[in-house]
């Protein structure tokens, strides 16, 4: 049995990519306020994959999500979905197949509500602005929606302040189900919950994505949720990706610093473990970058990491042990 | 442990909304020891945050002590009847840290300024006294250049600064009891150790008692020297911190204790408690938690069940523990946290 397990838990050898980012960066404000959010990031998600991305708050996260579904522009670099260019200029009907088959699960359930609407049209905006359907159709499809995040047809008539924070969560999962999309960005989408709440969230888009075969991007900063749900993990720092591996082969091998400081610092729900844990401190100015410059390498199969030819020579040296 | 520095008794505390009566606090005790530190679980809406507030006067103005007692120093904190009366203890006494740093800052005034007053209205210091004990407290809670940081409006420090600052202000005030709702929730997890290795060496150097209250049980698992688990209004169990993680008893600790994604099983789903918790528009009738509760007994769903003693320092109010109940093992996740532990990175 166990073996059996283990081969449908393995990833396929031949993954395809949905969502490629190439040197991406993003920078805010102009001349003296300029400032660079995320520094040429590159990263594929596989169809049918949990994607992580973690990092400390003000790290670019949000940001790299808000780019992929163009609400914020990139300043260079590109990203492919499916096979075609979707940042910068493009055409009207790209932009609206984008529209509907991405969709995010934004940050906050209590401040990304319009509280003064009813959930029913909170749930079916986004449908406005695709092909015309009939006010039955419309009403159908929220009625399906709400139902397949486990809520009852009659909440549609109430508003957001009517319900709990699970619930409210629950609507914005509806929102975004409704546009029928392969790609969800959910970003923080249970660090407001109570733990019990929040294990019915992620209980939630693990049914989802086996029942529909849906891809995520994943942004938390809860390693520990990451760690259950995340087929792989990107960590980011200062707009920076500096590591990224399966989510197992990253908690048994970090290679960065970064990686390795945020690792050690997760709580973990275990007194005789918890009270000795040695915290590993991270100094960004232990890197020396003067001369020998840094580079995106995949150091192994599947494991990409950030350094100079000497950092990686000892992250080479760290693997073999 | 010493003698308790905080003593409550039966406490009842209600709120008034639109003409109904909510029930939050339903009769609860607790004795808080001298220099210990207890960390307060429990589901949203359990009643947490009502409990603690209580300890500073602190309740909306519809909720009030309905009956029971709050003794701090001998004294009883339900009589208090003035405002002047509870700014003895606020903050002087008792004092607390809040989950977003941004609501207990001024945005208008320079973090020194802010810092400064708290130590002049507590610590009767003033002028370049009351200053150079400001640029102290900014140091001790790990500010580095303080002089220059003194000058800095909060928009300009992060969250995790701000909220170092927050309990700069706690701190200066010299308190004997901190309580700390929810105080590192919006931060990430190396800031997150960075403030709760602060805490504690704050509470060292001042013997501070303290108060957590968090749903992070990692955190819990790192400050706590006890554990009290509320549910609807009611704290079901206590224990040492061993003892609640390793030989929890009451259901409701067990479902709490199954939810954590550290004890699930990849591609499974993760264990989740159904049901929603009691209305407390309602009179809750037997063992709060009996509806949600799959194993629940007979008598659970009739009539409350008293504390029964696991240890001297642990105890539970379930119909479990009475030696004529059927006898029920925890679920296997909550037993092998207790054998195997969970596991960490390498
Ligand atoms: N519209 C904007 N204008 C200027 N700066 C911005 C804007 N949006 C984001 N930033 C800045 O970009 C950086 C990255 O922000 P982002 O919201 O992506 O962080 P994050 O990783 O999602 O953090 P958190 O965990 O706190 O949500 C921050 O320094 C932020 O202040
Ligand atoms: N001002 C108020 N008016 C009416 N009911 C209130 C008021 N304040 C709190 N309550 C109720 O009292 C109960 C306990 O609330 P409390 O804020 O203490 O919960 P909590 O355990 O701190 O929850 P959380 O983990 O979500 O912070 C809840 O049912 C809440 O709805
Ligand atoms: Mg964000
Ligand atoms: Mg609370």
């Amino acid at each position: 049995m166990p073996e059996n397990k283990e081969l449908l838990l393995a990833m396929p050898e031949n993954k395809e990519v949905l969502l490629s980012v190439r040197n991406m960066s993003i920078c805010f404000g102009k001349g003296k306020n300029l400032f660079k959010a995320v520094k040429n990031v590159s990263f594929d998600i596989f169809k049918g994959e949990t994607f992580g991305l973690v990092g400390e708050s003000g790290s670019g996260k949000t940001t790299i999500g808000r780019a992929i579904i163009r609400i914020n522009p990139t300043t260079s670099g590109d990203v492919i979905f499916k096979g075609q260019k979707i940042n910068g200029k493009i055409s009207r009907e790209l932009d609206r197949k984008v529209t509907r088959e991405i969709q995010m699960i934004f940050q906050d359930p209590m401040a990304s509500l319009n509280e003064r609407a009813k959930v029913d049209y909170i749930v079916s905006e986004g449908l406005l602005n695709g092909e015309k359907i009939s006010e039955k159709v419309r009403r159908d499809r929220v009625e399906k929606a709400l139902s397949e995040v486990g809520l009852l047809p009659e909440f549609a008539s109430r508003f957001p302040h009517e319900f709990s924070g699970g619930q409210r969560q629950r609507i914005g999962v509806a929102r975004a189900l409704i546009m029928q999309p392969d790609f969800i960005i959910a970003d923080e989408p249970i660090s407001a919950l109570d733990v019990s709440i929040r294990a019915q969230v992620l209980n939630l888009l693990s049914v989802l994505q086996k029942e529909r075969g849906l891809t995520y991007l994943f942004i938390s900063h809860d390693l520990s949720v990451m760690r259950f749900i995340c087929d792989r993990i990107a960590v980011i720092h200062k707009g920076v990706l500096v590591e990224l591996a399966e989510t197992e082969k990253l908690f048994a091998h970090p290679l960065h610093p970064y990686t390795r400081a945020l690792l050690s610092a997760i709580p973990l729900p275990d007194p005789a473990r918890e009270k000795n844990k040695v915290l590993e401190v991270y100094d960004p100015t232990q890197h020396d970058y003067s001369f020998d410059q840094p580079k995106w390498v995949e150091i192994e199969k599947g494991h990409m990491v950030w350094g100079n030819e000497k950092e990686l020579a000892k992250y080479r040296e760290m693997l073999k042990a | 442990m010493e003698k308790p520095i905080l003593s409550v008794r039966n406490l009842n505390i209600k709120f008034n909304l639109r003409g109904r009566t909510l029930h939050a606090l339903r009769d609860v005790s607790l004795d808080l020891y001298k220099g210990e530190s207890l960390a307060i679980v429990g589901e949203s809406g359990s009643g947490k945050s009502v409990f603690v507030k209580s300890f500073m006067g602190l309740l909306d103005a519809n909720g009030w002590v309905d009956s029971g007692e709050i003794l701090y120093n001998g004294e009883d904190l339900t009589g208090y009847k003035k405002e002047k009366q509870w700014l003895g203890v606020r903050g002087k006494q008792i004092a607390m840290v809040l989950q977003d740093p941004m609501t207990s800052l001024n945005p208008l005034k320079t973090i020194g300024a802010q810092i400064m007053e708290a130590i002049e209205l507590h610590q009767g210091l003033h002028g370049e006294e009351a200053r150079e004990e400001m640029l102290s407290v900014l140091t001790d809670v790990g500010i580095t250049e303080p002089e220059r940081r003194a000058k800095q409006y909060p928009h300009e420090f992060s969250g995790g600064m701000r909220q170092r600052v927050v309990i700069a202000i706690a701190v200066a005030c010299r308190p004997q009891i901190l309580i700390c709702d929810e105080p590192t929730t919006a931060l990430d997890v190396t800031i997150q150790a960075q403030i709760l290795s602060l805490i504690r060496q704050l509470k060292q150097k001042y013997n501070l008692t303290t108060i957590y209250i968090t749903h992070d049980l990692g955190v819990v698992a790192n400050v706590a020297d006890r554990i009290a688990v509320m549910y609807a209004g009611d704290i079901v169990e206590i224990g040492l911190c061993e003892e609640v993680f390793y030989d929890s008893r009451h259901p409701y600790t067990w479902a709490l204790l199954s939810s954590l994604p550290q004890l699930g099983v990849k591609g499974e789903p993760l264990y989740s408690i159904h049901g929603t918790p009691p209305n407390l528009f309602n009179e809750v009738k037997g063992d709060a938690f009996a509806p949600r509760n799959p194993q629940a007994l007979k008598i659970d769903f009739v009539k409350r069940p008293p504390y029964f003693e696991v240890s001297p320092t642990h105890k539970a109010r379930t119909w479990l523990l009475d030696p004529r109940a059927p006898k029920i093992e925890p679920p296997e996740a909550v037993r092998k946290l207790a054998t195997e532990g969970v596991k960490g990175y390498a």
